[in-house]
């Protein structure tokens, strides 16, 4: 658990970071560090530059965009939970946020980070698919844009770039009303999900408008459960429907074996969580 | 007398002595997060060593090139088994009677083996040390599972005694067995089941589980080149043992040992044994004349240093049609790891797992324990119990509720029915214990009252009935637990630790202004003997607790003791201290009687001082005493005012106590939810009550952990799993569910004080009480026996297979 020999560097600015990680030999970018560090620790991890991002202030804060929510890849799962704007506008972020971790690692932990990692594991990658994220990123090469249903291509594999860096998350907001849940299943505080599920939605008349579902830790990357959520669109979420969503939901999981539970199991639940995020999503929707 | 003079239960209050709540005095240490622990010792030129570990479970070592190693910057030093073979310890002693490589010697035998210790100026360049090592492995195959460990072409794991015969504890019937312990008499217990009406057998698995103390296993080693004298800080719960093994298998004097044990952090029986991360800092020291401190990290500690429990235990009742007890058998296949390096008292191979009688009145019992090596790491400590004690409880109080399942009796009656009843104490067990003192029938009737037992009865019903209507997918359980603890080893005619019996000590040394300090050959760990020594001493002397400093871990300083661990503190060291502080208290009667010019025997004791019977106003303080006896003592009488006592028990002591734990469990996620959790200790006489529930939290709080979700686990190549806190079960405080405590008092009839020891009590019942209510909640689905660790997937893969999860992941 010692890490081997690194250098370390704090640039102030994002030119200056992109620069460093484009120049230096095999250099990462570390953000909150809850996830590098560890693994440098075991030497799973051995970059001979660390670049920190904590001095860049353009990298911080939650702000609106016209119907967008823009949040910097560098804000803390603390500084997200106590957004007002976050509150208003996407409570069900707050609710992930709040299901990561621990307080502690919710002051360092950085929703940037949670997202870029590829770590299958991490809560927020779902979400931000169900809620149709758009990821700003900038690397030597210039400035562009990745949907987050475009970015995850395998555990830890993303569509990043070498040298790129994600610097801010676009959200359009969901529309007023609209219901959300994510439901998690762990074994204990501070664990990644045994299953978890990212609902959505939108009602209209009694019937489900609209609906987005996604799915964490079931399968290498997270999922956005496309045919999940059109089995209940234009129903009232009867038995029937619920039934059909979860069906349709497992049938796209993968979910390795582990220490919670074989794969069977995982699937099961996932499809347990997928039924109670949509019940809970739909009383919440106005 | 005037308004000034202190009454009574002022005097007795000042004290703050036995009985009273009295606030930890470690505690203001503790909280400013100023203890001194050994990783906090920091001596000038002070090296690092560090392990070079086995990847693989089962693997011979072709070679070992420590050239790279000796390059990189900052390492001094690669130790190897042939170093140590120039010193003759590459193999050590274990506490169990079998010999264990330090470092790898041929071959590894678990994952995570010691292969090479490292030296270096600090744990960076060590750790690059380690990556540098070269090790050429040849992979063999290797056995994990203990019930193919003596199948006629099972792998031979120890060469080195692969022929032998004979082991510490008899024959050996196979190359990877360790022993067979056999207790009882087979005949009888044999004819008890020929004639029963009724008969139970189920195979009752207690998983692989580890102590993990928040501070893991650590020393620092210096050697004095000049005067020879080796100075050890460690984390050891019996520094006194690690003295003299040391001078043992080192050869050194015993006088130039000095074995210090400063703050621990924690110890649950993983700070017994003796380790190899503990002869390589000694060795490293002695050939490089620096001080070396090795400390673990947490998936070595969790991986390599002393597991618990891995018991598979085949519990066969007989009864009558009634639910009358007539007979118990128990088949124990023990699963040692690559070394039978268990914490026991060394006579007994399986510690005291014959206590698994339990709390009935069984006229008969047989007891066989088999003992197999496999590829996984040595131990088979005590984790917060008494020497296997904790196995034998959740094997008797399983068995008792498989019986009355099949009786379909309620499993709180049939305990009744069986308890062995007040009158028949001190009673003798079929499998040769003698306990002290107990009243079982008053414990259990209150529990039972006090949770309003019958009333949980009825509610299960009802919810059973909605279940089956298809209303709820949610279901109840009530676990039910009574157990006997057997502690405070121990008596010398039965138990030692290579051949040191099992006493402990303390030395009293009063000063002149009434103030006084206090030596044991305990060793707390949290256990909060600084604040509860000083109480007994309190009461027995009347000098208040804030005035004596107790003192542990210096073997310079201390008494020879054997350590703390198997809740043998108060039964053992707690009655040394009661049998010094009367030793004090003696001298001080001649002392009164010759001041207050009357025959000892005309003085009796007050609170804190001696009166003239019948003449209230002739009275002296044990202030004044201590004053007294430095300074002008009587004629012919030495000055001073000390003691020392040396006690060896002469008997264990039998706390016992009644547990009760209601939980709901989801079917459809396997998510339990501990609605209520009663506890109903009976330990003796309470020194602090405070401490007691403090204990009763901790040690309840661990059951939970094991009985929902610790585990060890070994994949089929001998990969451990579960080897970090993510996926080990340390529940953090929004797990960890309420605890409601009770007690009833009944003192052991042969402790000074009546005292018997609780630390570990939580431990030996909560586990069964945990797991005995979520069988009891799938028992009308037809279950039997679920094994643990009850965690979720287990509780939905329980509900699957009685039929009550059905799906599309279900049928997979």
């Amino acid at each position: 658990m010692i890490p081997g020999q690194f250098s370390y560097h704090r640039p102030a600015s994002l030119a200056e970071a992109v620069n460093l990680l484009a120049t230096l030999e095999d250099a990462r970018p570390l953000a909150g560090g809850h996830s590098l560090i560890p693994m440098m620790k075991l030497r799973l991890a051995t970059p001979e530059n660390l670049i920190d991002l904590h001095g860049i202030d353009a990298l911080k804060g939650v702000r609106r965009d016209g119907g967008n929510i823009i949040i910097g890849a560098m804000t803390t799962q603390h500084e997200l939970l106590a957004s007002d704007i976050i509150a208003t506008a996407l409570p069900v972020l707050q609710e992930t946020s709040l299901v990561i971790a621990d307080p502690q690692v919710r002051y360092m932990g950085t929703v940037g980070g949670n997202v870029a990692n590829g770590d299958p594991g991490n809560d927020m990658p779902a979400l931000m698919m169900t809620l149709g994220a758009i990821y700003n990123v900038e690397g030597k090469g210039g400035a562009r844009s990745i949907a987050a249903t475009d970015f995850y291509q395998g555990a830890y594999f993303t569509a990043l770039e070498p040298g790129e860096i994600l610097t801010s998350i676009s959200i359009a907001a969901p529309p007023a009303g609209h219901g959300y849940a994510y439901e998690k299943l762990k074994r204990k505080i501070g664990d990644y999900a045994t299953a978890a599920a990212a609902v959505v939605l939108t009602m209209s008349g009694g019937k489900v408008a609209t609906c987005r579902i996604g799915l964490t830790n079931l399968s290498e990357t997270a999922l956005l459960a496309v045919a999940a959520a059109q089995a209940v669109i234009g129903t009232s979420l009867d038995d029937a429907a619920l039934k059909a969503a979860a069906a349709a939901a497992e049938a796209i999981m993968s979910p390795a074996g582990d220490g919670r539970g074989p794969p069977e199991y995982r699937r099961y639940v996932g499809g347990v969580m997928v039924t109670r995020a949509l019940q809970r999503a739909a009383q919440r929707a106005k | 007398m005037n308004d000034m003079t202190p009454t009574r239960e002022e005097r007795e209050a000042r004290l703050e002595g036995m009985g009273c709540k009295r606030k930890r005095v470690e505690d203001v240490r503790f909280t400013q997060g100023k203890g001194n622990y050994v990783d906090d010792v920091k001596l000038p030129g002070m090296l690092h060593g560090d392990f070079v570990r086995s990847p693989h479970a089962h693997a011979r070592v072709k070679s070992i090139n420590t050239e790279k190693a000796l390059k990189v910057p900052g390492v001094l030093a690669v130790l190897t088994a042939e170093t140590l073979k120039t010193v003759n310890l590459a193999w050590m002693p274990t506490l169990a009677g079998d010999v264990q490589m330090v470092l790898a010697d041929g071959k590894v035998l678990f994952q995570n083996q010691e292969v090479a210790f490292v030296v270096a100026t600090d744990r960076y360049a060590a750790d690059d040390g380690i990556n540098a090592v070269e090790v050429e492995y040849e992979a063999l195959p290797p056995l994990i599972d203990p019930f193919k460990a003596m199948d006629a072409d099972a792998p031979v794991l120890r060469e080195d005694i692969k022929d032998k015969k004979d082991g510490a504890h008899g024959p050996r019937k196979h190359h990877n067995h360790i022993f067979e312990w056999t207790v009882g008499d087979k005949d009888l217990t044999d004819a008890a089941f020929n004639k029963a009406d009724v008969k139970i057998k189920e195979l009752i698995s207690y998983q692989r589980v580890h102590p993990s103390p928040l501070e893991t296993c650590q020393c620092v080693c210096s050697f004095d080149k000049i005067t020879g004298e080796l100075t050890i800080y460690g984390t050891f719960q019996a520094p006194h043992v690690i003295r003299t093994v040391v001078a043992l298998i080192a050869k050194l004097p015993e006088q130039k040992i000095h074995v210090i044990s400063p703050d621990i952090g924690g110890g649950f029986g993983n700070k017994v044994g003796a380790y190899p991360g503990y002869i390589c800092a000694a060795v490293a020291t002695i050939v490089t004349g620096k001080p070396v401190k090795w400390v673990e990290d947490r998936m070595e500690n969790l991986t390599t240093t002393s597991f618990a429990r891995d018991y598979h235990m085949t519990a066969e009742i007989a009864a009558t049609k009634d639910g009358k007890v007539t007979g118990l058998r128990v088949h124990v296949l023990a699963d040692h790891g690559a070394f039978d390096a268990c914490a026991d008292p060394s006579k007994w191979p399986a510690g005291f797992f014959n206590i698994v009688t339990g709390s009935y009145d069984f006229p008969v019992s047989h007891l066989a324990v088999d003992g197999v090596y496999t590829n996984k790491a040595p131990g088979g400590v005590a984790y917060r119990c008494s020497f296997r004690v904790t196995e034998a409880a959740y094997c008797i109080e399983r068995a008792m509720d498989i019986l009355a399942q099949k009786l379909g009796m309620d499993p709180a009656e049939l305990r009744l029915k069986n308890f062995i009843r007040p009158e028949q104490f001190p009673y003798h067990s079929a499998l040769g214990w003698e306990y002290d003192s107990g009243d079982y029938h008053t414990a259990m009737k209150k529990a039972m009252e006090t949770t309003r037992y019958s009333e949980l009865r009825q509610e299960q019903a009802a919810k059973r009935a909605a279940f089956k209507r298809g209303e709820t997918r949610e279901i109840m359980g009530i676990g039910v637990s009574f157990f006997t603890e057997i502690v405070g080893a121990g008596p010398s005619k039965n138990c030692d630790i290579l051949g040191i019996a099992m006493f402990d000590s303390c030395e009293i040394r009063m000063h002149p202004t009434g103030a006084g300090v206090a030596r044991m050959g305990s060793k707390s760990q949290g256990q909060g003997h600084e604040t509860t020594w000083a109480q007994i001493i309190a009461t027995e002397i009347g000098i208040p607790a804030d005035n004596i400093k107790v003192e542990e871990g210096n073997t310079d300083t201390a008494p020879y003791g054997l350590g703390t661990y198997g809740s043998r503190s108060t039964p053992v060291a707690g009655a040394a201290i009661a049998m010094a502080a009367r030793k004090i208290r003696a001298k001080a009667q001649m002392i009164a009687a010759y001041k207050l010019e009357v025959h000892e025997d005309d003085l009796e004791w007050d609170i804190d001082g001696f009166r003239v019977k019948g003449l209230p106003e002739k009275f002296l303080g044990m202030k004044d005493i201590c004053w007294i006896a430095y300074n002008t003592p009587p004629p012919g009488m030495e000055p001073g005012l000390e003691a020392v006592s040396y006690y060896d028990p002469p008997n264990m002591t039998y706390p016992f106590g009644a547990y009760i734990c209601v939980m709901d469990i989801d079917v459809d996620t396997g998510v339990y939810k501990v609605r209520r959790f009663y506890a109903l200790d009976d330990c003796g006489t309470r020194i602090n009550p405070m401490i007691i529930e403090g204990q009763v939290h901790g040690g309840l709080t661990e059951a939970f952990a094991i009985a929902m979700g610790q585990e060890i686990h070994y994949d089929k190549e001998g990969n451990v799993l579960g080897g970090s806190f993510m996926d080990f079960f340390l529940p953090t405080a929004y797990e960890t569910p309420h605890w409601e405590t009770d007690f009833t008092v009944t003192p052991s009839p042969h402790h000074p004080i009546g005292a018997k020891g609780v630390g570990e009590s939580p431990n030996v019942g909560g586990v069964p009480a945990f797991s005995n209510a979520v069988n009891d909640a799938f028992s009308f689905l037809g279950a039997t026996h679920i094994q643990m660790p009850h965690d979720h997937w287990r509780n939905w893969k329980a509900a699957r297979d009685l039929g009550v999860i059905k799906g599309a992941g279900a049928a997979a």
